[in-house]
C-alpha cells in the first residue's frame, strides 16, 4: 500500500510486467508491448481530453459573451460535444475536384500527430512522462514545425484559392512567431543548466521560473498562441475574409480532425508553459505522493488554459501588418534582449538564493517598464500622425505610409 | 533478426525509397514532402544509433527549417496548382552516373574505415559529455571561436542583403516604375 502512493506508476508498470513474464513472453518484447501500450494511452487519453476541452471552452466563451453555451444534452450540456462527434463522423467525406491526395489525406493525420506527439516529452507528475530526453525543449521546436506542414500541405492540396490564402498566412505568421518563441525557451534552459524537461520541473523546487524570467514567459505565452493560431491571431482561417482558411475544402472527420488539433494544441500550449515556467508538478508534498503532483500539474494548466479562452473571449482578431509588426518590432528584439539580459545577470551574480532571484526580477522589471515607455512614445506618434496626416512628413514618406 | 535491426531494415528501406522519389517524382510539392520523408527516416537512424541530440536536430534543422523553406518558396514561386510539368530533363543520365560514382567511393572509402568491419561497435560511454565538450569548444577562444562567428557574420550579411533587396526604391519618382 505504501508504495502505490510513493510510486504508483512504477508499480503499476511492474504489476504489468510481471503479469506479461508470467505469459511468457521474451523480456526485449515486453517493453517493447509496454511502450507501445504507454503510447497509446497517452495518445488516446489526451484526444479524449479534447471532447472535455471543447465543451469548457464553449462554455467559458459562453458565459464572457453573456450567453448560456450548450446546456440541453447532457448535465450542464457536458455531452454536447460527444454528440457533435457522432455527427461529424457521421458526414460524407467530400473530396474537391482536382485535390491533389496524397497531401490532401496526409495533412489532418499531420496535424493531429504534432499535437500528440508534444505530450511525449511533458512530466505530467514525478517519473510519469513518455520519455526523458535531454534535449527536450528542442524536441517541442522541431515538432511543432510539423503543424506549420500539416497546414501548408493542407492550403496546396485543397485545389482552392482561400485555402491557399490561409496557407500564405501561414508563412507570415507562424514561421515568424516561431523566433520568439524559440528565444524565449532558451531562457529557462539557460536557467536550469537543461534542455531537459525533468531537470527544468526540477529546478523549479524553490522558485517558479516565472518569478525569475516574466517577460520570458509573457514572450513564450503570447507567441505559442500565435503558433497555435487562435484568436487574437487566428488570421489563417479569418472566416470574414478567407471564408474558412485553410480547412475550407476539409469535410466530416477530416475537418473534425483540424478541429481536435487547434483545441488540443492550445491545452498543450498550456500545459507547457506549466512545465516551463510555472514548476510543472511542483507543489507542496507532491514530490513524495506523484498523484498530487498530476493534480497540481492540472489545476495550473487548467488556470493558463482558462487565459487562453479569456484572451480569445476578450481581443479582437490583429490584422495581418499588424501582426507582422506585433513580432518583428516588438516581441523578437524584447525576446533578444530578454536573453540577454538573463545571461547577463546569470552569469554576473554568483550568489544564489533570494539575491539571485531579486537581481533576475529586478532586470525583468525594469526592462517591462522600458518597452511600456517606449510602445507609449510610439503610440503617442501614431496618434499624433492620425490626428494631422501631412505635418512633419516628406513626400516620399507619405507616399510609402499611404499604401504601397 | 532483433526488432532493433526489424527497424533499421525498414527505416533504411524508407529512407532509400524517398530519397529515390525525391528525384523521381513529377511535382515539385511531392518531391519536396518525398524529401522530408527522407530526412525523418534519417532521423529515426540517428535515433537507433543511439544518438538522440543528433536525431533531434536534424527534425529542427532540416525539416523545420529547410524543408518547410523549400516548401514555402515552391509555394511562392511556381503555380503549385498546375500540374503536369516534368522535372526530369534530358541529362538525366548524366546526374545518375555521377551519383553511383559518388556511392561507389564512399563505399570504397568507408570500407578503409576499420571500424566498419567490426560487427557492432561499442556504444559511446558518456555521449553527454561529448556534446558539452562540442558547445563549449564552439565558444572557446583557443578553439573554433573563429569559424563560428565568421559564420554568424556570413548569415548576417545574408539577412541584411535579403532586406535590402525587398526594400521599397523610394528614390524613383512617380510615373516612372516599369510596372
Amino acid at each position: 500500500m505504501d508504495q502505490i502512493l510513493s510510486d504508483p506508476f512504477g508499480w503499476f508498470n511492474h504489476l504489468l510486467h510481471s503479469l506479461l513474464e508470467g505469459w511468457g513472453l521474451s523480456p526485449g518484447f515486453i517493453s517493447f508491448a509496454l511502450n507501445l501500450l504507454g503510447a497509446f494511452v497517452m495518445g488516446l487519453g489526451v484526444l479524449f481530453l479534447t471532447l472535455f476541452l471543447i465543451w469548457a471552452e464553449r462554455k467559458i466563451i459562453a458565459r464572457i459573451q453573456d450567453r448560456l453555451g450548450p446546456n440541453r444534452v447532457g448535465p450542464f450540456g457536458i455531452l454536447q460535444t460527444v454528440a457533435d462527434l457522432v455527427k461529424l463522423v457521421t458526414k460524407e467525406l467530400i473530396v474537391p475536384v482536382g485535390a491533389d491526395l496524397g497531401p490532401y489525406n496526409l495533412a489532418p493525420l499531420l496535424a493531429v500527430m504534432s499535437v500528440v506527439g508534444l505530450w511525449a516529452v511533458i512530466p505530467l507528475a514525478p517519473k510519469l512522462l513518455g520519455a526523458d530526453i535531454n534535449v527536450g525543449v528542442l524536441y517541442v521546436v522541431s515538432i511543432g514545425a510539423i503543424s506549420t506542414l500539416s497546414i501548408m500541405l493542407a492550403g496546396i492540396s485543397s485545389n482552392n484559392k482561400y485555402a491557399l490564402l490561409g496557407a500564405f498566412r501561414t508563412v507570415a505568421q507562424m514561421v515568424s512567431y516561431a523566433v520568439p518563441m524559440v528565444l524565449a525557451l532558451i531562457v529557462p534552459t539557460l536557467l536550469a543548466g537543461s534542455m531537459g524537461m525533468v531537470e527544468i520541473v526540477e529546478e523549479q523546487r524553490s522558485i517558479w521560473f516565472l518569478v525569475i524570467a516574466p517577460v520570458a514567459a509573457l514572450i513564450f505565452f503570447i507567441s505559442s498562441i500565435a503558433e497555435v493560431g487562435r484568436t487574437p491571431f487566428d488570421l489563417l482561417e479569418a472566416e470574414s475574409e478567407l471564408v474558412a482558411g485553410f480547412h475550407i475544402e476539409y469535410s466530416g472527420l477530416r475537418f473534425g480532425m483540424f478541429f481536435v488539433a487547434e483545441f488540443l494544441h492550445a491545452f498543450t500550449i498550456s500545459a507547457l508553459t506549466t512545465t516551463l515556467f510555472l514548476g510543472g508538478w511542483q507543489g507542496p508534498g507532491a514530490a513524495e505522493y506523484p498523484l498530487l503532483g498530476l493534480f497540481y500539474f492540472g489545476i495550473k494548466t487548467a488556470l493558463v488554459y482558462f487565459v487562453v479562452i479569456w484572451v480569445r473571449g476578450s481581443f479582437p482578431r490583429i490584422r495581418i501588418d499588424q501582426m507582422n509588426q506585433l513580432n518583428w518590432k516588438l516581441i523578437t528584439p524584447l525576446a533578444l534582449v530578454s536573453l540577454m539580459v538573463t545571461a547577463v545577470v546569470e552569469k554576473l551574480v554568483v550568489e544564489m538564493g533570494l539575491i539571485r532571484i531579486g537581481v533576475h526580477l529586478g532586470a525583468n522589471l525594469l526592462l517591462l517598464a522600458l518597452t511600456l515607455w517606449a510602445l507609449r512614445a510610439y503610440s503617442r506618434t501614431v496618434r499624433r500622425r492620425v490626428e494631422n496626416p501631412m505635418s512633419g512628413l516628406t513626400q516620399s514618406a507619405h507616399q510609402s505610409l499611404s499604401g504601397e | 533478426m532483433t526488432v532493433t535491426q526489424l527497424v533499421f531494415l525498414l527505416t533504411g528501406g524508407v529512407t532509400l525509397g524517398a530519397a529515390l522519389m525525391v528525384v523521381l517524382s513529377p511535382r515539385l510539392v511531392h518531391a519536396a514532402l518525398w524529401l522530408i520523408l527522407s530526412l525523418a527516416g534519417t532521423a529515426v537512424l540517428f535515433v537507433l544509433l543511439e544518438a538522440g541530440f543528433l536525431a533531434v536536430v536534424q527534425v529542427a534543422i532540416y525539416i523545420d527549417a529547410i524543408a518547410i523553406l523549400i516548401i514555402i518558396v515552391i509555394m511562392l514561386t511556381r503555380r503549385v496548382m498546375i500540374r503536369g510539368e516534368t522535372q526530369i530533363t534530358r541529362n538525366w543520365w548524366l546526374g545518375a552516373l555521377s551519383a553511383l560514382i559518388l556511392f561507389g567511393g564512399l563505399l570504397i572509402l568507408l570500407d578503409m574505415v576499420p571500424i566498419i568491419a567490426i560487427d557492432t561497435p561499442p556504444p559511446i560511454a558518456d555521449a553527454d559529455q561529448l556534446l558539452e565538450d562540442l558547445g563549449r569548444s564552439l565558444v572557446d577562444v583557443d578553439r573554433f571561436i573563429l569559424p563560428f562567428e565568421v559564420a554568424s557574420i556570413m548569415l548576417l550579411a545574408a539577412l541584411i542583403g535579403s532586406i535590402m533587396i525587398a526594400w521599397p526604391l523610394t528614390t524613383r519618382a512617380e510615373g516612372e516604375g516599369d510596372q
